[in-house]
Parts: structure tokens; sequence; C-alpha cells
């Protein structure tokens, strides 16, 4: 199972109160994980990525094993720490706006 | 008995104001969606527990939220714990937060006076129908209109009005280029009154399918042509039920009215101190009587002199007075937004607006006294009330 820890707000939208677990088809990329967790939760679905295009929210950022998974192709694989739900994959909301 | 529900939506989430008719004693509830911005939230004229918010935020982008019990309750439509999240093959069951221009979006006018692709960033009004609790518009930015007849689950845009051949000579005022207004006449289904800063107004007289402009008689010193069939900044406009014909405008500068639905505006800002302002709104008896918000001026968002007034006038314009009992008269430099005054439809009509420093002001005797409903709200973007029966 793959781990995911959201930020608050989408936690709220998601009705879950801690980090999710997900069956992810592999390979484990960040597309893939987005796209089991809109599966799971499709009321995230637009809140993360475009609608449409799938291009990631400016302010929404992915970090794996402590690296910053956002501009990275998202068919890229993640590190098998992700894969095998030893660490979590982090959505998180960019600090900005004061 | 009767009552009063008034809608809150600020920077930092939505909140539900209740009262008995006297308008003394507050009931305040929330926040809802506790640190979303929440820019409108309306209840349905036909089914008064009906409500649809507009949630958004820069990080996370649009959600739709409803009410079906008066605003005790929310959920996504579509989303409700009850229902299922998925089609049988495991599809998405709803689209709620989808808001996607038809077809290919094309381009509008950007601040350099280039060519800038139309790019969906919020709603910024929703609009119930007057006869249907499933069918609302949403007023979005970059400037279009949606509509949704099952209940907020699924939208689809009215594309005619974007589509506009004047569509590229659109621009974005400082605020974002927002479709702010939406006006449904009671007396015909087909006709609708839209504003957009800052393209200006526009009325459809087929459900929306087709749109004209309506800006005939507006000046704007501000944009290359004065006269301009679109350019104008329309902070929001007015209609009252009785008279449909008849509409009033703040413009960005300028207290405007037009008596024959749009097509001929003219200028009634009259004895006023100043006429930049943003709310406008019409007494719920007295078709002839109007209240604004004057503010400095469009480079000082704040009253003059510090002094907050409410200026009403009681002959569809022209001539203004200004109410004060209850309003602060010192230091006082907060802002009304375009969407942030509403009136109450009770024998004595409730006058309510709400300001950037989180006040939500009521008076209950048409304008005459004020009193603040709450004082320490985060910064108000709309005020909504619900007469109840």
């Amino acid at each position: 199972m793959i781990r995911v820890v959201l930020p608050q707000h989408l936690r709220t939208l998601a009705r879950v109160s801690d980090e999710v677990s997900l069956d992810v088809t592999p390979p484990v990329t960040v597309r893939s994980i987005l796209d089991a967790l809109e599966q799971k939760y499709p009321m995230l679905d637009g809140t993360m990525r475009d609608h449409v295009t799938h291009q990631r929210r400016p302010l929404v950022r992915f970090f794996a094993c402590g690296e910053d998974a956002s501009h990275s192709p998202p068919e890229t694989r993640l590190p098998e720490a992700i894969a095998n739900g030893a660490e979590p994959f982090f959505i998180v909301g960019a600090i900005a706006g004061g | 008995m009767s009552g009063v529900r008034v809608l809150v939506g600020t920077r930092k989430g939505a909140f539900v104001l209740t009262s008995d008719e006297a308008r003394k004693h507050w009931k305040v509830d929330g926040p809802h969606f506790a640190g979303w911005e929440i820019y409108h939230a309306k209840g349905s004229p036909v089914n008064p527990d009906r409500i649809y918010a507009s949630q958004t935020s820069a990080w996370f982008g649009q959600i739709i939220q409803r009410s079906d019990d008066g605003g005790k309750t929310w959920s996504q439509p579509g989303f409700g714990p009850e229902e299922p999240k998925t089609t049988p093959d495991g599809m998405p069951k709803t689209e709620s937060n989808k808001f996607v221009y038809d077809g290919v979006p094309g381009t509008h006018m950007w601040y350099d006076g280039t060519q800038h692709p139309w790019e969906f960033k919020r709603v910024w009004h929703l609009e119930p129908s007057l006869t249907n609790p499933d069918h609302v518009y949403a007023g979005v930015e970059d400037a279009a209109l949606f509509e949704s007849k099952d209940g907020g689950k699924s939208w689809s845009e009215l594309s005619g009005l974007r589509q506009h051949d004047t569509g590229p000579k659109w621009q974005p005022g400082a605020g974002g280029m927002c479709l702010h207004s939406i006006l449904l006449d009671p007396s015909n289904p087909q006709r609708i009154y839209v504003a957009i800063s800052a393209a200006g107004s526009f009325r459809s007289d087929d459900a929306g399918a087709t749109w004209k402009p309506i800006n005939r008689g507006l000046h704007s010193q501000y944009i290359p042509d004065p006269h301009a069939e679109v350019g104008h900044c329309v902070h929001h406009i007015a209609l009252h039920p009785s008279r449909p014909q008849t509409l009033f405008m703040q413009k960005h500068w300028d207290i405007m009215r037009s008596d024959d639905g749009g097509e001929n505006w003219r200028e009634v800002s009259g004895n006023l101190p100043t006429d930049f302002g943003f709310p406008i709104d019409i007494h719920a008896h007295e078709p002839e009587t109007i209240y604004v918000v004057p503010i400095k001026s469009d480079s000082e968002h704040f009253p003059l002199e510090g002094k907050l007034r409410v200026y009403r006038s009681r002959t569809g314009g022209n001539e203004w007075e200004e109410l004060t009992n209850g309003l602060p008269q010192r230091d006082c430099y907060v802002n009304v937004l375009r969407d942030a005054m509403c009136v109450d439809s009770l024998a004595d009509c409730g006058i309510y607006f709400g300001t950037t420093g989180g006040q939500v002001y009521c008076s209950a005797d048409s304008g005459d006294s004020w009193n603040a409903i709450v004082r320490d709200l985060p910064a108000v973007l709309s005020v909504e009330v619900q007469t109840l029966k």
C-alpha cells in the first residue's frame, strides 16, 4: 500500500483525519498516485492538478523521501521506499501568501 | 414567526447569522470551510434550505458546496456521505468542482494589450434559479457564465457570452476579469443580465444562448474610447423584481440607471460626495429607493474622511442622503465589496452590508439606523440574506 499525507484542507475535503493508504498499480509515479487518489477520493479531483491538462496546480508540491518531486515528469518512478510504503508520499500546500 | 438568515462569505470561511424579525439579537454560526475563501453563498428562492457556496483557494482551486438544511451542514454536491463516490465502472460520479470552458477557450486582452488565454480561476457569484432549486448559475473568473441543472453536481458553460465577438477585447480589472453580477428577470425567464469587470454589462433574451453588450450611455475616461461598446469596469448591477426593465449600476466611477433593460444608461450620481464604489442595491418595497457606499477613489479604497456612510436615494438617483446613525464616523478605513450588500423583504426592509474590516452591519429600518451584527470576522467578501417565513 502507498501511504499519502495530504495537506489539512484536502484532508477536510476527503473527510479523512490522517494519512491515507492507496492501492497503486506499478510503476509508482506521481501520476499513478494522483490517479489512485482521485479515484478513491473524487472530491479531490481538480484540487492538486488541472482537471483537463493534469498540470500541477502552482502552489501544490509533491515530496518523496525528502526530495521535491514537483518538477520531475509525472511519470518518473518514485523511490522504492514510497512504492513499498516504508515512507509516505507528501502532498504539500506551498508556504505562500502570508 | 418570520426571521432572517444572513450568509456571509469571508476571506477565511463562511458564517451564517440568524435572527427573528426584530433583527436585534443574532446567533452566529461558523466558520464553515475554515481557512478557505468563500466568495459567495446564496440560497434558492424556491427552497430556502438549499444554499450554494463558492469555496476557493489559490492553492487548491474551486470547490462548490451545498447545504440542504439551511446552512447547518454542507457537502460537495454528489459527494455527501450517503452518496456513492463512483459509477459502477469506477469513474467519478460527479464533477462539482469541474469548470471547463466550452471548446477552445481562445484569448482575451491582457493588461499590456496583448492577447492572453482564458484561464478559469474561481467562482465569484452563484445565482440560484427563480423556479428550480437544482438550477443555478455561476459567474466565474476569467469571465464566463456556467450553469448546473443537477444541484451543482456538474457544470456547463453558456459559451455564447464568452464567445461574443467582443470577447477578445475584454480586459481584467484590478481584481481580475470576473463575471460578478447575474440578474434573472422574474417576468421573463428568457432574460438574463450579467456584468463583467472590465468588459461591461450584457443581456441575453434567449436564456443565455446569445448575448449583446448593453453599455450605451456609459462613459469611462480611463479607456481609449470612453464610449466604447465594451471595456467599462462595471462593479455591480441591481434590479427590483417589480420593475425588471429598470437597472441600477455602480460603475467604477458613476452611478447609472437604465429604464429600458440596459439599452440606454444615464448617470444619476447627483449630489454624492464621490461616485466611486462597489455595491448597489434596491429597497425591497420601494423600487425607487437605492443604496450605495461611496468610496474615496479608485486608488484609495476607503470611505471619505474616515466616515463610513451609506447613501440612500428615494428618487431613483440624483438626490442622495447620507445615512450615518450607528456607523463609525471617525478613523474608519474599510471597504465594502461589490457583493457585500443586500436587502431582506420583511415589512420593515432590512439593509445589510459587510466590510473588509470584518464588520457586518444591519439596518432594520431601511437605513435610518445601523447596528453591527458582528465586528471581527475576516474580511467580508459577500453578504446575502434570506427572509424566512
